[in-house]
């Protein structure tokens, strides 16, 4: 299959470069960018005008929901939603039931996956077994398996000897540990913010400094082990602080934000909306510029959609009761374009934080537009208004606090190795 | 984030749910309270009732035990001619799985015209008002930590019963602030109604942060935040916080923070001591002052089911 790409705006976040080029495919991999090669025949032309064509998305935090969760979503629907988003990797949670760490797991939802032909999964293998914070899980095998990172997704970890350990052990192998920053303790039972909004609706509050003293005891086991480590979803100002100050001193340490967290605050949660409760909660709007200026400085380099399908039943309860999580992954293009346009920044350097960015957090050879580089495309129209309601959600979760909006930004097709494999009508 | 406008209105701005004392206008509030007062004669008839609901249905939905609340709910209800259904949802369906708005979709089938709602989640109100049909109204008897509004506005009826205008009050709000549903509503009731001056007195355990932002002083100190003040509002201190992570005994939080002669004598004289009851005698308050002259957190009782008598009228539209 042969595509030629025609007259759409290019755009490579790694190189910086923006330009009307039409772009050649064939064999599943980019052979030209500029003037056709000599002698190539389109199987298929692809009219791009007033389109942007840029690598395809790729994504740090998708939950398939498989295995265990079938009824919230299905891998089906989930890949569905991925490529319809314009994704075209991502990575999974361990946060399955049973959680990812077996080798027989990992491979069985890497074969199910491929099958599918959607986006390309990277799952992150389970740090302890059944993420229970007891046992190390064997990364060994589990990287084989196909597991690129080890998590202890958003399952307590209270055991700090145990995450030194596991910490060691997976550096002694070079496997990187993702952590998402959160004293156990002080965040029992919360539900909220420790601000305004959770004194005047009565919900049980989360400080910002269970996630500044989880940071910290990190970075100290990072310096003490040496492990590779990416922070995922910070949700406070504090903890970018001490991200900036640690790279500083020149730890080698990444960090992303959540879609949400990026354009949501605890002001948000309005009359007890359930589908703002999420995992880490929404702070203050001052929490809410600060990450949006360390995604702008490069503290953090990656926005991910932190996508959770729920269903109905599990969000329709009481706030402190309803399940936390929001379908996101179809909302991370529009929900980057409108930071990038709020923020006033370019679009390849505001695309970078979907695409090449998180690639290099990934270790995979993703998210470039260049010769040679296998043909993993997102074509969208950035002036498309679409309004996110249940009907226009591919993903099975349908619970988002973004409902009801209209925004701009619409996937016109995904290309996966030269396939494509989403357009939409 | 679109669940922003008031749930408690309907499309004419009415009071058609009574959910919380917040977003209420000072109006709103003074018209409960007017209407309470009419109310207040009703019980001291030979005949205590009058018959402005006859032919409705209220169902008593109580997701967490209580005795007063729903018994002076019970009580008004009758006062009013309508037909009352008590349901102790922890005890039956609720505990056999089924989820709250099943619940209430089952009962609303059973044309209901009015449910008052208890439950030990905050919002939980919200969510049932946001799913019945136009027809039927929610009253909040108690979300959580969130709010009371029918205890907060039988408060502001014994409040005016006793010293008439809350424009020139200083009142202190006393103890477990952090888990009072009582005293979150009491808040913004009395800013609402114009008290220029509310302490709020309590160890830092029992504050939550940022509660400045409600509007009120805060006060660590007993004799400083009872000096001078013209109402004291004692709140009730839930045992599973007497001992442990919030308070080191009910002995030592007595004595720093319980109600006796000695710290009431700080008061002016004539303050009125309020308590939303049940009370820990001698964990926050003493007996006699509980049972002195400056007490009327007897006639608050009484107060009660003229106000639950006063919402639900108006909510039915009388």
């Amino acid at each position: 299959m042969k595509i030629h790409i025609k007259s759409g705006r290019l755009i490579d976040p790694a190189s910086n470069s923006d330009a009307l080029q039409d772009i050649f495919i064939a064999a599943g991999k980019i052979i030209a960018v500029g003037s056709a090669p000599v002698g190539f025949n389109a199987n298929r032309t692809i009219e791009a005008a007033g389109l942007v064509v840029c690598p395809g998305l790729v994504d740090l935090a998708v939950r398939l929901r498989e295995p265990g969760f079938e009824y919230m979503a299905t891998l089906e629907s989930e890949m569905d939603a991925a490529v319809a988003g314009g994704v075209t990797s991502l990575a999974c949670p361990p946060d399955t039931d049973p959680p990812l760490d077996e080798p027989g797991l990992v491979e069985m939802l890497k074969f199910r996956a491929k099958n599918l032909n959607k986006a390309r999964v990277y799952p992150v293998g389970a740090l302890t077994v059944g993420l229970k914070g007891e046992r190390l899980t064997e990364m060994g095998e589990l990287t084989d398996a196909g597991c690129i990172a080890f998590s202890h997704a958003d399952a307590p970890l209270t055991d700090t000897q145990l995450l030194f350990h596991a910490m060691q052990y997976a550096a002694t192998f070079g496997f990187p540990v993702w952590l998402r920053p959160q004293d156990p303790w002080l965040a029992r039972g919360g539900v909220a913010h420790d601000g305004q909004i959770a004194t005047r609706l009565g919900l049980a509050a989360i400080p910002a400094c269970a996630e500044t003293i989880a940071l910290e005891a990190i970075l100290l086991l990072m310096r003490e082990t040496g492990a590779r480590v990416h922070l995922c979803r910070l949700s406070s100002a504090q903890g970018m602080d001490k991200v900036r100050a640690a790279r500083q001193l020149g730890f080698d340490i990444t960090c992303d934000v959540a879609i949400h967290h990026a354009h949501l605050s605890e002001m948000d949660l309005g009359y007890f909306d359930s589908n703002c409760r999420l995992t880490p909660p929404l702070r203050s709007q001052r929490d809410r510029d600060a990450l949006r200026a360390a995604l702008v400085d490069g503290t953090a380099s990656a926005l991910c959609s932190d996508h959770a399908p729920v269903d109905d039943d599990k969000k329709q309860l009481p706030f402190d009761e309803a399940e936390c999580g929001a379908t996101g992954v179809e909302l991370l293009l529009p929900l980057t374009l409108k930071w990038i346009e709020e923020s006033k920044l370019s679009l390849a350097k505001g695309l970078a934080c979907i695409t090449s960015e998180p690639a290099r957090i990934l270790g995979i050879n993703a998210g470039r537009l260049v010769v040679g580089a296998s043909a993993d495309l997102c074509i969208f129209d950035p002036q498309h208004y679409w309004k996110v309601e249940p009907t226009a959600l591919k993903s099975q979760g349908k619970n988002t606090p973004f409902i009801g909006l209209e925004i701009k930004g619409k996937v016109r097709h995904t290309l996966i190795e030269g396939q494509v494999v989403y357009e939409s009508k | 984030m679109f669940l922003n406008s008031n749930p408690q209105l309907n499309k004419n701005g009415e009071l058609h749910h009574l959910l919380s004392i917040e977003g209420l206008s000072a109006d709103a509030l003074r018209h409960i309270l007017d209407t309470a007062q009419s109310f207040v004669g009703v019980s001291g008839h030979e005949i205590k009732k009058v018959p402005l609901l006859r032919g409705k249905t209220i169902f008593n939905l109580f997701f967490e035990p209580s005795t007063r609340t729903r018994t002076t709910f019970e009580i008004a209800t009758k006062r009013l001619s309508a037909d009352v259904i008590n349901l102790a949802v922890n005890l039956s369906s609720h505990a056999k799985g089924e989820s709250i708005l099943d619940t209430v979709a089952n009962l609303a089938a059973m044309q209901a015209d009015m449910f008052i709602v208890r439950h030990a989640s905050s919002g939980a109100p919200y969510l049932i008002a946001r799913h019945v049909s136009p027809d039927i109204h929610v009253v909040n008897a108690g979300d959580g930590r969130h709010a009371h509004p029918t205890q907060a506005l039988l408060d502001m009826f014994t409040i005016r019963y006793y010293k008439q205008d809350f424009t020139n009050l200083r009142i202190a709000i006393v103890g477990d602030i952090l888990h009072s549903r009582v005293a979150r509503s009491q808040i913004h009731a009395l800013t609402t109604l114009g008290v220029p001056e509310i302490r709020v007195v309590a160890p830092r355990t029992l504050l939550p942060t940022h509660v400045e932002s409600l509007g009120v002083q805060v006060h660590h100190d007993m004799a400083k935040g009872l000096k001078n003040v013209d109402v004291v509002m004692m709140l009730r201190l839930q045992n599973e916080r007497m001992q442990g992570a919030f308070l080191p005994s009910a002995q030592e939080y007595f004595k720093f923070y319980g109600l006796t002669a000695d710290k009431l004598a700080l008061a002016k004289p004539g303050a009125i001591v309020l308590h939303p009851g049940p009370m820990n005698r001698g964990v926050e308050i003493d007996s006699d002052v509980a049972d002195g002259s400056q007490s009327v957190i007897l006639p608050q009782v009484t107060f009660g089911i003229a106000i639950r008598m006063a919402v639900m009228s108006i909510l039915m539209g009388n």
